[in-house]
């Protein structure tokens, strides 16, 4: 499953809810719109994404509008919208953590 | 593959229905077919033809009525919730008593089967909201 999160860490704890409930589901984490501050550099959620045990994306036009270019953590991958379609088609479900 | 997408968040409040049509357009590029795109709760505010933003600002509600007239998708407003906020087309103008309708070209007024629909009728549903 690939799970969608577009809001802050700092707002709600949706972020939390999926690295919790979803960690072994074989799915991948997709960071968009204010979800992307989840993966700043030496952030506060820095060492649980990288414990997630399940890749994580970033939507890179979303990190870009927020400044977030060069300030994002290693071994988060960057996509555009297109790379967006790629995760959603290459994921039997979809689940928007909203 | 079959799209079908669901916006929650009216315009011009949250980035939701940007990242929506984004999703969309990116989808369309890539040779999908976005089938429907469901507009609920807050959402319907997407369908209003009277909405009229500065002009260097974009055009959420022509971007929406624009991309589905070029690719043929049904986009659709939750009945209920577009009652609750004002939106009407001719006919439900007329069956509410009310002088006038605003919804936008490419738009049409239905109900919750249409996204139940879309979700059995789609290879994916993707929701875009607060």
């Amino acid at each position: 499953m690939l799970h969608i999160v577009n809001k802050s860490p700092f707002d709600t704890g949706s972020l939390a809810s999926v690295l919790r409930v979803a960690k072994k589901d074989g799915g991948a984490v997709l960071l968009i719109e204010d979800g992307v501050y989840a993966a700043v550099k030496n952030g506060a959620t820095e060492a649980s994404l990288k414990s997630a045990g399940m890749p994580v994306y970033v939507l890179q036009p979303d990190a870009d509008a927020r400044g977030l270019q060069s300030r994002l953590m290693d071994g988060v991958n960057m996509v555009d919208y297109g790379g967006f379609v790629d995760l959603v088609a290459g994921h039997d479900n979809v689940q928007s953590w909203l | 593959m079959k799209f079908a997408i669901m916006v929650s968040e009216g315009p011009y409040t949250h980035q939701a229905t940007d990242s929506a049509y984004q999703f969309a357009k990116a989808a369309i590029a890539k040779g999908h077919e976005v089938t429907r795109v469901f507009f609920y709760h807050d959402g319907v505010n997407n369908g209003t033809r009277l909405t009229v933003p500065p002009q260097d600002d974009r055009h959420i509600v022509n971007r929406w009525s624009e991309i589905a007239a070029q690719h043929n998708i049904d986009l659709v407003i939750c009945i209920a919730a577009a009652q609750r906020r004002g939106l009407l087309d001719e006919n439900e103008a007329k069956r509410q008593g009310k002088d006038a309708d605003n919804i936008a070209p490419g738009f049409r007024i239905s109900g919750l089967g249409q996204l139940v629909e879309a979700g059995i009728q789609s290879d994916r549903l993707v929701v875009f909201g607060d």
